[in-house]
């Protein structure tokens, strides 16, 4: 699964504006072409990168701190750009001292900067000039310091005291109460323990009669700083982890993780594992899906789609079940392959899972998609166009919904999806009813992309590659050899040596490009895991989404987004 | 390779003229009226569990409650090696080790305790044995009245209910087990999928 090296690229060569000699210096011997940049032109090179037709980058996937406690520049701000139009990555990197970790906000150009500045903000101490609203995003008011600094002490915690929870500063100025006006603003404050809200987030909104005029998000309820996790353990033991990042999907994280890892190692993943993988993925996303859609109906009051879509998601757990033994945080990825072989009956299973499924969704789509109360209630629903989205940095279904049929499936093929035949279902509306209605469609592409494979049969082999640097020995090798005794207790003593490098690589997640980006300082344990998280671009523009709307119209919103707390706040 | 184009407009779909008139929502009326009547007069056909009296059938990878595995004398099979406490994700165990009488096995754990609030049942201390010591059983009970009780030490995890073969969970060194029960199971599928072709509506096929 080793990735070639990119192609000599000639990105530099298409820029059409003048920078400073050596305020662009690309860099080799990186996965994607990779530019260390100065700040002081960073605003004016992305403007550049994002407008000019021959570069068109107009997605901005992610933005990632990495702290190098031993350089002069301790800090790399590290960019990750697409262009959806050329199929096209860039990495930048801007690099700041510690005594000033000022870099200029994108902001202005890539509205999905926000808060993804914030984090790095948050998790570094990196200042970004030109911010709207700079503050800490994941953790609380009262922390003090910045956690994925290297220098921080991870089992160091922090207390908030009520006093200081963070209060609001909306745009929109409360006007006096009292008078004669009978619709007087008012601030209501949803969850973070509200069941609409979809786990624990926090919606402040001032409301002019029944309409949102402004709003605030509070985000983090759920943090548990997975990458700091990740920092102290093993690349092993970051599996377990993976699993509660989107718990609705678990599957596809362990593959997203374990691919980067891979590719990072160079090893070949066995033909069964990449098979079963694609298979178990595709479950996933079904089950991912069922959930979405179940719940945002139950959020609008269609509460009979709800056991409809989870007869499946149950159906679905019992085949996982089967397999890694756990129903939700299945763990079933290994670096190489799989954790076990695949049960004796697994393509009996998959293959009734097949005429379980389809009726159940055919009778969602038959009480939901034509019904005139549900569609009333979502069409022209918290619109947002493709370019706006894509601005905003989504990705995934949401921004199929909305016209641009970016998969990465498609896009990048990895595993088996060049060798089947689907189609990424586009649709144009943007609201809410079509983030419902591209669900069901993925789903019935993810059963045709299964049905495929099982006619293609369980390609013979093992399941996990067979490299005692990689993988753990059989236990009937460990109890017998004294040689797979040996590798079993290095292995799991000193951990996998990944070599030094770093990789960011992408997976369709249930909910849009789940990247991981993975800094290796060639010991057992990762310098620095980041997760892209699809959902977390796509709940920023959530705000935006709802002003303007009706405070009702926010609840049905917020469900067919599939915000995961567990993914969104990591 | 194919350009992906970015509108800048949205167009929402639009109602048709039976939409409209609300006929799709008889046919959404249709689906209900059909899973009532298969749920009234089917009970199989329903999804819930009426726990606690009802079960649910976990396979035999199941990762719940752990158990330690003992020799035929009764002593822990365990070596003290420290291999599963330092594949712990969650960093759960704690093992201390003591110097065994028998100097074929030279060390056993003293203590060895599980903190099962913390543990997150992935079955890496299972991975990691290299004695066969620590195995999973199908057991997911667990309820505690304060912390103290949720950490399980030896005494607990050595339980004898939990050698019921049938309760056995998570262990991957039984591969001949796991085939034969697989391929029980898939025999169960083709009688019901073969019945289900001979169009048998009758009795259940008896076996000879």
């Amino acid at each position: 699964m080793l990735l070639e090296a990119p192609p000599q690229s000639d990105l530099l060569g298409r820029l059409s504006g003048a920078f400073p000699a050596g305020s662009i210096q690309p860099q080799e011997g990186y996965d994607q072409p990779t530019w260390i940049v100065d700040r002081a032109v960073l605003p004016a090179l992305a403007r550049e990168l994002h407008d000019n037709p021959a570069t068109r980058f107009d997605l901005l996937l992610d933005i990632c701190g990495v702290d190098y406690p031993d350089r002069e520049q301790r800090f790399e701000a590290v960019y990750h750009l697409y262009s959806v139009a050329r199929a096209e990555r860039l990495r930048l990197k801007v690099l700041v001292s510690e005594s000033d970790p000022v870099i200029p906000s994108l902001v202005p150009v890539y509205q999905g900067a926000n808060w993804f500045e914030r984090e790095a903000f948050d998790m570094f101490g990196m200042r970004f000039e030109g911010h709207p609203h700079l503050r800490r995003i994941l953790t609380h008011e009262a922390f003090v310091g910045h956690p994925l600094r290297k220098d921080y002490d991870p089992a160091r915690r922090w207390i908030l005291s009520e006093d200081q929870i963070y209060k609001p500063v909306l745009q929109t100025r409360l006007p006096e109460t009292g008078g004669e006006d009978m619709f007087e603003r008012m601030r209501i404050n949803l969850g973070p323990s509200h069941p609409a809200m979809h786990g624990t987030f926090r919606l402040i909104a001032d409301l002019d009669g029944e309409t949102i005029v402004a709003s605030d998000l509070e985000i983090g309820y759920l943090h548990r700083c997975f990458e700091k996790m990740a920092e102290t353990h093993s690349y092993q033991q970051v599996i377990p982890y993976t699993d509660r990042l989107n718990y609705c999907s678990s599957f596809i994280n362990n593959v997203a993780y374990c691919r980067t890892v891979e590719s990072m190692l160079g090893v070949e993943v066995p033909p069964k594992a990449v098979w079963a993988r694609t298979i178990l993925s595709e479950f996933s996303r079904i089950m991912d899906h069922c959930v979405c859609n179940g719940t945002t109906l139950v959020d609008a009051g269609a509460l009979t789609n709800f056991w409809y879509a989870f007869t499946v998601r149950e159906e679905i757990y019992g085949l996982l079940e089967a397999c890694s033994g756990a129903r939700l945080t299945v763990a079933y990825g290994r670096i190489g392959g799989l954790a076990n072989e695949l049960p004796p009956d697994f393509m009996q299973r998959c293959r009734k899972l097949l005429e379980i499924i389809p009726p159940f969704i055919t009778d969602i789509e038959k009480l939901v998609l034509k019904n005139r109360i549900w569609m009333e209630r979502s069409i022209g629903v918290a619109a947002i166009s493709g370019e706006e989205a894509l601005n905003w940095g989504w990705t995934g279904p949401c921004l199929r919904a909305s016209g641009v049929a970016y998969d990465v499936r498609r896009a990048h093929p990895y595993d088996l999806y060049d060798t089947v035949e689907w189609e990424v279902p586009v649709l144009t509306g943007g609201d809410v009813y079509d983030r419902l209605a591209i669900r069901q469609l993925e789903i019935w592409e993810s059963l045709k992309i299964i049905r495929q494979l099982l006619d293609r049969g369980m390609p013979e082999g093992g399941y996990i590659v067979d490299d005692p640097h990689v993988a753990l020995p059989s236990k009937e090798a460990c109890y017998n050899q004294m040689e797979s005794m040996i590798y079993h207790f290095k292995l799991i003593m000193d951990g996998i040596k990944v070599p030094a490098g770093e990789r960011y690589l992408m997976t369709e997640g249930a909910n849009g490009e789940l990247g991981f980006y993975i800094v290796s300082d060639g010991s057992a344990k990762p310098y620095r895991v980041k997760v892209r998280p699809p959902c977390f671009a796509i709940f920023q523009a959530f705000t935006r989404l709802i002003t303007g709307g009706s405070i009702s119209d926010s609840i049905v919103s917020l469900g067919g987004l599939n915000v995961i707390a567990g993914e969104c706040d990591r | 390779m194919s350009t992906i184009a970015i509108p800048k407009e949205i167009k929402p779909r639009k109602m048709s003229l039976a939409e409209r008139l609300c006929l799709p929502l008889l046919t959404g009326l249709g689906v209900t009226f059909k899973h009532l009547l298969r749920n009234l007069f089917n009970p199989k056909s329903r999804y819930t569990i009426q726990y606690p009296e009802e079960r649910r059938d976990y396979s035999h990878r199941f990762r719940g409650h752990h158990i330690l595995t003992t020799r035929p004398d009764g002593s822990v099979r365990c070596v003290a090696c420290f291999l599963c406490a330092t594949n712990c994700p969650a960093e759960c165990i704690h093992i201390e080790a003591g110097e065994s009488s028998d100097v074929n096995v030279e060390k056993y754990p003293v203590v060895y305790e599980i903190d099962m609030l913390r543990c997150v049942f992935c079955g890496y201390c299972v991975d990691a044995c290299p004695e066969d010591a620590i195995i999973m059983s199908n057991n997911y009970d667990m309820a505690y009245f304060n912390r103290e009780q949720s950490i399980a030490g030896k005494a607990d995890l050595v339980k004898p209910f939990t050698f019921d073969e049938d309760r056995l969970g998570y262990r991957p060194q039984f591969p001949e087990e796991d085939r034969m029960r697989g391929e029980m199971r898939t025999a169960a599928f083709d009688l019901v999928s073969a019945a289900k072709k001979a169009g048998a509506v009758a009795a259940a096929p008896k076996p000879n």
